[in-house]
């Protein structure tokens, strides 16, 4: 249970959220067309005769978008519709061509799924939680009015007409900004693991309407209001931050809630009303004409399972459980496509060099991959060609790490000059002088100076001040310029203080 | 030499292959005869010089020796309603005059492709709206036929009457038509020709504007049911770019013409003996009952329960598609915008379609947007799709004891223009018969008949099984041979 509440004048509130994201679909072409989807082209150069929809053009379904669609489906554990069909929702608009957007109220190709989001006590979240989703369906995104090219007329793009959504919605489970924090940034996961949207909300290919209400614990549902295209998790937090509070304050002050349509202004971080109810659409949807029912056959729909990669939560269950890597540490490798990658390249790699099991090497490698590589990128700063760290130098300095032959401040070492100049790890440790020594007879004898040099810190440790262990510990790898192997160091010690 | 403009589709397409004359000569001579016939209104522009260069290029292929196509030489009038490359396409609307898309329509290219060539593009009601050619923008088209002792100006009936008039008054062997709710048949009927609405989907709709996305088909108008079955098979088959075309093979419908009818039953719906139905065409339809019959077939009673349901029905769902499908004209992106002064978006619309559309147009897209609204929805257009359901499974039901229905093409026969313009309603009933077999889909044809007592034509129609065309034309094939209709208007134009 969220603990998330609002402190009103009369109590505590409790906030009720959905969304209902929009996720434009990873494909070459449009929903209906064979126009080019990239974004940032020039206006109106990703149009056919359809996205603009000329006098007697028609739609023909891309089978890519359907199958991004349906794997989506499939990665959520929804339920997949054999038969959906396309509907009509009419509104006229400058940057709606047909005058209607192709969308699928009645029959969605994807019904009842769900979302777990992770239990995280620092953002607020204490347990695990579901979240229910309603339904994925897919349509046609709009083009795109620019208001600052003339001073008296609007011109319209198209390019972005007739592009492929999946509108994924969201059951009103969500009770706090941190759970819906985490639930897109789960969702935004799922589906750049899938590769059905690559996620990149600053481009618009992903955006969230959010649906707030309040109410006091026990309460049924209040009236919620709608905040439209939010486009960062952050903006979707703090929409639902503001809405909140400014719902607590108008019920408070004897005031209701308006059923409406709002906007995000993210300069202020607060919301405003768009429409009211009252002038609402009606949309007069109706079952799209032009196209026939779509319907999945068995063997499109296996292909789609078969397609499927292994999904974060089958992913982080793995990494605890067969790589026996800690919850903490499964959870950041799996949050992004690109950190479990380069860390699954690594592990293989790594082990392969070393010629372990992946299990004996990769809590070492999530060590590296987590903390001790990100540390030293980060303070080289632009110094850094990031080509340079390839998986094949990092696992040669895990490696030699591995054997002894570095230290851990050695490793970091090499590390930075591999980054610098795309050096051979194992050559710049000799180069360098970046080796620790292993050979026991010099420690040995930089241990005898030393227990020699401080008697009576020797007989002090004797008596039982054990913490005088870590003085000679860091004498002796001072003789040795601290090149010594640590380990060695520690075995030498304790036998020659008894 | 015989008057060239006399000869039809199968005639013209033999004698050019047979060197009997050019096709530079059948074009030449139609040309003529489209410019010599102004006040029949039925071309909203000609287009001369497209015929001549596909006549040139057949006359090329054939002194080359090269497989002429299955409308090699033959010149052709185009419903305005097929988007024809460079070419003004306006579905005689005023909304789309001028606009002259860069794209040619599946069906127009095919007939190219087969060695066709374009006289023009014929007037129709607007949008094709309308059974009386009286909605375009472009004015009335006048049918070549005169009722005995009347000098009044007949109408070719609608949607396609400039087609129906172009082909009766030969200034055109044969043209292209759409079938929404009778578009074809009704105005084939009117004017003693035949002309033939495929099953849904045998003709691709891609390029043509939309009236009624879920009825609208495209087919031939032509003097015989030969030259319907050659043309036919020049514009069907399947398209990839119409998700609602038919994946099937197209027959050579030609070649399989057979006029026996032996061990074929016709259905006859009783239902179709309807009030107000002029006793001349029942007398027709008792005529053809006996045609068939001579021809070898068994004459069976059906029923076809629903049929009184069927135009109400259309009348919900033709509506409702089109206020949609009539959204993209906004002047936002082509034809005509009308843009006062200051004002925004939504009075830019409110100007552009209250300039653009016309009265029949204006009445159908409010109608549409009334049954789409909430909370009308269910009571309208989801009744409507009940009973379009079962008007279709009375078909189906009807086809298990016949093979063919033969029913009236109209109640009337043609009537004088502004005549019905009184009540809508009264218009909209002409499509009475043709409505059904567009609601289920079915392939349906009307056949001159004979003349009635004012010397006006009358047509019958036959209703076929899902992709049984071939029934449909057989079955008008010993009509047309027994029915000997000869008649044809006398020139005044």
């Amino acid at each position: 249970m969220s603990n998330y509440r609002i402190q009103g004048a009369t109590g505590e509130w409790e906030v009720v959220i959905g969304l209902e994201v929009h996720a434009q679909v990873t494909s070459n072409s449009k929903l209906f067309s064979g126009a080019a989807t990239a974004f940032g082209a020039e206006p109106n150069s990703q149009v056919s005769l359809v996205d603009a929809a000329m006098p007697g053009m028609l739609p023909v379904p891309n089978r890519e978008c359907i199958r991004q669609a349906v794997r989506t489906g499939m990665a959520i554990e929804a339920q997949i519709n054999a038969w959906s069909r396309f509907d009509r929702k009419n509104y006229f608009y400058a940057d709606l061509p047909q005058g209607y957007q192709i969308s699928q109220l009645y029959h969605p190709i994807v019904g009842e799924g769900s979302l777990l989001i992770e239990a995280d006590e620092k953002a607020g979240i204490p347990e695990d939680k579901i979240i229910g989703i309603e339904r994925i369906h897919v349509e046609q995104d709009a083009g795109k009015l620019m208001h600052d090219q003339h001073p008296t007329m609007s011109y319209v793009d198209l390019n972005r007409s007739g592009v492929a959504l999946m509108e994924i919605v969201s059951r009103p489970d969500m009770r706090s900004p941190a759970e819906a924090g985490a639930y897109l940034r789960k969702l935004r996961a799922i589906l750049r693991y899938v590769g059905s949207c690559d996620g990149n909300m600053e481009e618009g290919s992903m955006r969230a309407d959010v649906n707030v209400s309040v109410r006091k614990a026990g309460e049924k549902f209040g009236t919620r209001t709608e905040t439209k295209n939010v486009n960062s998790v952050r903006f979707v937090m703090q929409a639902i931050e503001h809405e909140a509070m400014r719902q607590v304050d108008v019920l408070e002050s004897g005031g209701t809630i308006v059923q409406e349509t709002r906007l995000f202004d993210p300069g202020t971080g607060t919301t405003r009303t768009m429409r009211s109810k009252e002038d609402a659409h009606d949309y007069r949807y109706f079952p799209d004409p032009d196209l026939l029912p779509l319907v999945l056959e068995e063997d499109f729909l296996a292909e789609c399972r078969a397609s499927l990669p292994e999904l974060p939560d089958a992913k982080r269950k793995r990494y605890v459980e067969v790589l026996g890597l800690t919850p903490y540490n499964a959870r950041e490798l799996t949050a992004e496509v690109e950190t479990f990658a380069r860390f699954e390249t690594l592990l293989a790699e790594t082990a392969k060099v070393i010629g372990k099991d992946e299990a004996a090497v990769a809590t070492q490698v999530a060590n590296w991959s987590l903390s001790v590589a990100p540390g030293v990128i980060k303070a080289l700063g632009d110094d850094v060609d990031p080509a340079n760290a390839t998986a094949a130098a990092q696992a040669g300095i895990l490696a030699m790490q591995d054997k002894g032959e570095i230290s851990g401040g050695q490793a970091k070492e090499i590390f930075e000059i591999v980054l610098k100049t795309g050096r051979d790890p194992a050559e710049i440790a000799d180069a360098e002088g970046l080796k620790q020594v292993s050979d026991t007879g010099a420690i040995e004898a930089a241990v005898d100076a030393i227990i020699a040099a401080n008697a009576d810190k020797v007989e002090q440790y004797r008596a039982g001040k054990e913490a005088l262990f870590g003085f000679f510990v860091g004498q002796t790898m001072k003789a040795m310029q601290g090149k010594a192997n640590p380990g060695v160091v520690n075995q030498l010690l304790k036998a020659k203080l008894g | 030499m015989t008057d060239l403009t006399s000869l039809g589709v199968k005639e013209i397409r033999d004698g050019v292959r047979a060197g009997s004359f050019t096709a530079r000569e059948v074009a030449e001579s139609f040309n003529t005869a489209v410019a010599d016939a102004a006040a029949l209104n039925t071309f909203i522009v000609t287009t001369p010089d497209h015929a001549l260069a596909a006549a040139d290029k057949v006359d090329a292929a054939r002194a080359a020796g090269e497989t002429l196509g299955a409308m090699a030489g033959v010149p052709i009038g185009m419903k305005d309603l097929f988007a024809t490359n460079r070419v003004q396409t306006t579905a005689a609307s005023h909304i789309l005059e001028g606009f002259t898309p860069r794209y040619e329509s599946t069906v127009s290219q095919k007939l190219w492709d087969a060695g066709a060539g374009m006289l023009g593009k014929l007037n129709l009601d607007q949008f094709a709206m309308g059974s009386s050619n009286e909605t375009s923008y472009f004015g009335n088209v006048t049918s070549p036929w005169k009722k005995a002792g009347s000098n009044a100006a007949m109408s070719p009936g609608g949607s396609s009457g400039g087609s129906s008039s172009a082909v009766a008054a030969r200034i055109a062997p044969a043209a292209t038509g759409t079938d929404t709710g009778g578009s074809i048949r009704q105005p084939a009927a009117f004017t003693g020709i035949c002309g033939i609405k495929p099953t849904y989907g045998r003709c691709s709709r891609w390029g043509v504007v939309a009236f009624a996305s879920s009825l609208d088909q495209a087919g031939p108008m032509a003097r015989s049911v030969e030259d319907c079955a050659i043309m036919l098979g020049a514009m069907a088959g399947f398209d990839p770019k119409d998700a609602t075309s038919l994946q099937m093979d197209v027959p050579d419908w030609e070649a399989a013409l057979n006029s026996d009818l032996r061990g074929k039953k016709v259905g006859i719906p009783r239902e179709y003996r309807m009030e107000g139905t002029d006793q001349a065409i029942l007398d027709s339809w008792e005529q053809g009952k006996a045609w068939l019959k001579d021809a070898g077939a068994e004459i069976v009673d059906v029923s076809l329960p629903h049929t009184k349901y069927a135009l109400p029905a259309y009348y919900i769902v033709a509506p409702a598609e089109a206020s949609s499908n009539l959204a993209r004209y906004d002047g936002v992106r082509y034809g005509l915008r009308d843009l006062p002064d200051g004002v925004g978006l939504q009075d830019m619309y409110a100007a552009t379609r209250a300039a653009g559309f016309g009265d029949e147009v204006k009445r159908r897209i409010l109608i549409g947007t009334y049954v789409l609204s909430a909370g009308f929805y269910d009571a309208y257009y989801t009744q409507a799709q009940k009973i379009r359901a079962l008007v279709a499974r009375d078909f189906a039901l009807a086809f298990e004891q016949c093979d063919v229905i033969l029913a009236p093409t109209t109640p009337t026969a043609s009537f004088p223009l502004g005549s019905m313009n009184e009540d809508p309603l009264t218009m909209y009933l002409n499509d009475v018969f043709a409505v059904p077999a567009s609601l289920a889909g079915l392939p349906a044809m009307s056949v001159p008949a004979t003349i009635n007592a004012n010397g006006l034509p009358l047509g019958l129609q036959l209703v076929g099984r899902p992709f049984d065309e071939q029934g449909v034309l057989n079955a008008g094939l010993a009509i047309q041979q027994r029915a000997n209709f000869t008649a044809k208007p006398e020139k005044w134009w």
